[in-house]
């Protein structure tokens, strides 16, 4: 795997003549390092003239950005009106409750994390969770359990294939 | 064009492909017969409710929509439909006489800013020029920047991001401002929960946004443009992307636009999850590279805007509307709507109704019409209680008000906001405190922290409404909640803060009797607040099936078979999955003991 200091060196000269860069380039570097951690703000403060602490203070402000990896599955629980309405909790319940992790966390064996997320725009599927990027919708406590039982298969057939 | 061609559209918008809507189209991509069958991959047509959506035209021009197809059903479709004429009456989304009620929904509609969505390919500019794409701009470029304000002030338009600016009035400042280079910007970011307009705008027809945008450009004497948008959007910046590439090779962006002096480049900024970025001065703070906390105005962006210099904010859909109204003339715009709310609003129209979507009526329609015969009435065959507009600055109107026209003004006089589009049903089975609760969460959680009565003064307001759900409340609790509202939003410097106590106001405003019996008598009357209703079994339905006990993830019910279950109250945490995986009916959801009864017990 390529040294995550040259990814960032990378992105940060992609975006040499971008006004305003701070925030593209903290974005590209959780695209392709999945998340910012304080070693790689140090690196990015080094290579332009912001701050660290500046670059700190829009980490902590954006809720987009994470300063610890994800697990393997990136659940996003939409929390928008409709999903509210519609049984969001309930939703939020069952997956605290099968993958044992609570919201804003990850998992102890890296497998999940579990993010409560503003609307998705998907409103008329609700209550809909997005796992990694893929939106299920109309969801129950029953179809909850089952697509994370597909997770796991899949992840065991992976294993053994 | 051949005369034996079908044309079969697949709306391939978010919603869609939640639905399933890939796998539709695979289906007919793969098996279809080339000769006789065009397949064209579309945005949202609106009809949430029963994506996936395949349109089928045949040759002779008449159109029908097949809903909730699955790939067995596009199969279906292809033999019967497609190969042998006939109608699979079955998957029809819609009766095939057009004039049943059912097609109200698209009936009542007066589609101006959607008319390309779910019509044309958004990924192909082909698809929207022959939509008369790129005309709007080109008409604009003869008649010059003063001629297109002059265009916009007689159609009336008004900014679609909430507030209602006159468009004309904010391109006209902007392009008297003193200051270059001059900025043009859209604003992407759409965060109201609950609303999608500018997502299915942006993946269903980006090239309406971006010839809006360039236009807006032209027409302030600006060079740059940029788009802000929710990174939560991935697919609408894909479209966007996609669309921005083929207008560069156009020759539609880059320089010399269309052999003329205007020269012009478009930028698209990822939003990084703030609401507050959403209010414009934020938003430019956090292009800037900065964290998006709003700021003072005066001065306005239109003076002092991107880099300091003047800036023009429109939201999507206002942009939309901009080289329709340059194309077709002011009057196709001004004719709809009413004295001073010209034109049409879209809406994402979603919670307890039938027919959810994306929907665009004239400026006045009035409540009533839109729940009822657009949305086919309440899903749950429940009563309605009520709508929200505007989402967490938004107010609800009680269905006793049904009758109000949409409008900017007639919202604003009983309290709630058009806001930017988002509208949610609401049943009896609504909780007005819970909801209540919901937006102020989210406005404690989105609040930037600049001033004091937002920050404190929303938490502050939670912490109330928190207790009143547990039935804690306090008979002062209701004064001092409209009275910290009123505070708040005088005290707070843009327009989050002066808008976020909205929710709470209205619902004390239009049910305060349900406040009251929450801190009186300790009832939820909706029987939604965790701490004040309790789940039992129904002796006489249970079949002791075990379905529950293997959905409660508390272990709070127990029992043996052949007899009824029963669920420790203790234990019990109101999760309500029991209820749902109950197949006889056998739970029910009480209210607590009320506090009255409670004070009788002891006395006696
Ligand atoms: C807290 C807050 C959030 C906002 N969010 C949005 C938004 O998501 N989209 C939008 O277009 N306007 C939003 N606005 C309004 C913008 O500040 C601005 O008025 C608008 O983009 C101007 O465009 P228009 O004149 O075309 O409506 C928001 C305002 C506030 C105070």
């Amino acid at each position: 795997m390529q040294d995550p200091l040259v990814v960032v060196e990378k992105i940060v000269a992609r975006h040499r003549d971008t006004p305003g860069a701070a925030i593209p380039i903290l974005q590209g570097i959780q695209n392709k390092l999945g998340y910012v951690s304080p070693l790689f703000l140090q690196k990015v403060a080094e290579l332009t003239d912001i701050p660290a602490s500046d670059l700190y203070g829009i980490v902590t402000f954006y809720s987009q950005f994470r300063l610890d990896p994800v697990g393997r599955n990136h659940v996003q629980i939409c929390h928008g009106t409709a999903c509210h309405l519609a049984g969001a909790e309930k939703v939020t319940d069952v997956l605290e409750h099968e993958t044992k992790t609570s919201c804003g966390c990850t998992s102890a064996d890296k497998e999940y994390t579990l993010e409560k997320v503003a609307c998705i725009g998907c409103c008329s599927l609700a209550p809909v969770i997005n796992i990694n990027g893929k939106i299920h919708g109309h969801l129950t406590a029953e179809k909850t359990k089952k697509i994370l039982k597909g997770i796991t298969r899949e992840k065991d057939e992976g294993e053994k294939g | 064009m051949n005369d034996t061609i079908y044309i079969v559209k697949i709306g391939l918008a978010s919603c869609g492909i939640a639905a399933g809507a890939t796998s539709v189209y695979q289906t007919f991509e793969a098996q279809m017969d080339r000769d006789h069958v065009s397949l064209i991959p579309t945005g949202c047509l609106g009809v949430c409710y029963c994506e996936p959506l395949v349109e089928v035209i045949s040759p002779s021009g008449e159109s029908v929509l097949y809903g909730n197809v699955t790939p067995k059903d596009a199969q279906q479709i292809m033999e019967q439909h497609i190969n042998q004429g006939m109608v699979v009456q079955h998957l029809l989304a819609f009766p095939q006489d057009r004039e049943d009620p059912e097609w109200d929904y698209f009936n009542k509609q007066t589609r101006f800013a959607l008319q390309n969505c779910g019509v044309i390919n958004p990924e192909d500019i082909n698809s929207y020029t022959d939509a008369g794409g790129y005309q709007g701009l080109k008409k604009s470029l003869m008649l010059g920047p003063e001629l297109i304000i002059k265009e916009l002030e007689q159609a009336g338009l008004r900014g679609r991001g909430g507030a209602g600016f006159p468009t004309y009035r904010k391109w006209q400042l902007t392009r008297q401002a003193v200051g270059k280079p001059k900025y043009v910007v859209c604003n992407a970011d759409e965060g109201d929960p609950g609303a999608f307009m500018d997502r299915s705008i942006l993946e269903s027809d980006p090239h309406s946004v971006i010839e809006g945008l360039l236009i807006a450009g032209y027409a302030i004497g600006a060079t740059q443009g940029y788009f802000y948008v929710r990174a939560e959007y991935p697919l609408a910046i894909k479209r966007l992307r996609i669309a921005l590439d083929q207008v560069r090779a156009a020759k539609l962006l880059g320089t010399h636009i269309l052999d003329t002096d205007f020269s012009f480049e478009i930028d698209i900024r990822e939003g990084a999850g703030a609401f507050v970025c959403g209010e414009e001065t934020a938003l430019l703070m956090s292009i800037e590279g900065r964290r998006g906390m709003p700021r003072f105005r005066p001065p306005y962006p239109a003076e002092k805007g991107l880099f300091h210099c003047p800036t023009a904010i429109n939201n999507v859909e206002t942009l939309a509307n901009v080289p329709r109204i340059m194309y077709q003339g002011h009057a196709a715009y001004s004719k709809h709507g009413t004295e001073q709310s010209k034109g049409t609003k879209v809406f994402a129209l979603a919670g307890k109704v039938n027919r959810g979507g994306l929907v665009e009526i004239p400026m006045g329609m009035n409540v009533n019409e839109l729940v009822f015969a657009i949305g086919g009435g309440i899903s749950t065959g429940k009563p309605f209680k009520a709508i929200q507009t505007g989402g967490p600055s938004g107010g609800c109107i009680p269905a006793e008000l049904g009758e109000t026209p949409v409008d900017y003004e007639n919202l604003a006089q009983i309290g709630a906001i058009m806001g930017s589009g988002g509208l949610l049903v609401m049943d009896e089975d609504t909780c007005m405190i819970d909801v209540a609760k919901f937006f102020l969460h989210f406005a404690r959680e989105e609040s930037c922290g600049k001033c004091t009565f937002c920050r404190i003064g929303t938490e502050k307001m939670l912490q109330i409404l928190t207790r009143i759900s547990q039935g804690e409340g306090k008979p002062t609790d209701i004064q001092v909640l409209a009275d910290l509202g009123q505070k708040i939003q005088v005290g707070s410097m843009c327009g989050l803060g002066q808008s976020v106590p909205n929710p709470v106001l209205t619902t004390l405003k239009y049910f305060r009797q349900e406040y009251e019996a929450h801190i009186d008598a300790g009832i939820c009357p909706a029987k939604q607040c965790k701490s004040l209703i309790d789940y039992q079994i129904v002796t006489e339905t249970c079949r002791s099936c075990n379905l529950c006990v293997i959905s409660c993830p508390v272990k709070a019910i127990s029992g043996k078979k052949g007899q009824a279950y029963q669920i420790n109250e203790t234990t019990c945490v109101r999760c309500g999955l029991c209820l749902d995986s109950c197949r006889f009916n056998a739970i029910r959801v009480t209210s607590l003991p009320t506090k009255h009864t409670e004070a009788t017990t002891e006395v006696i």
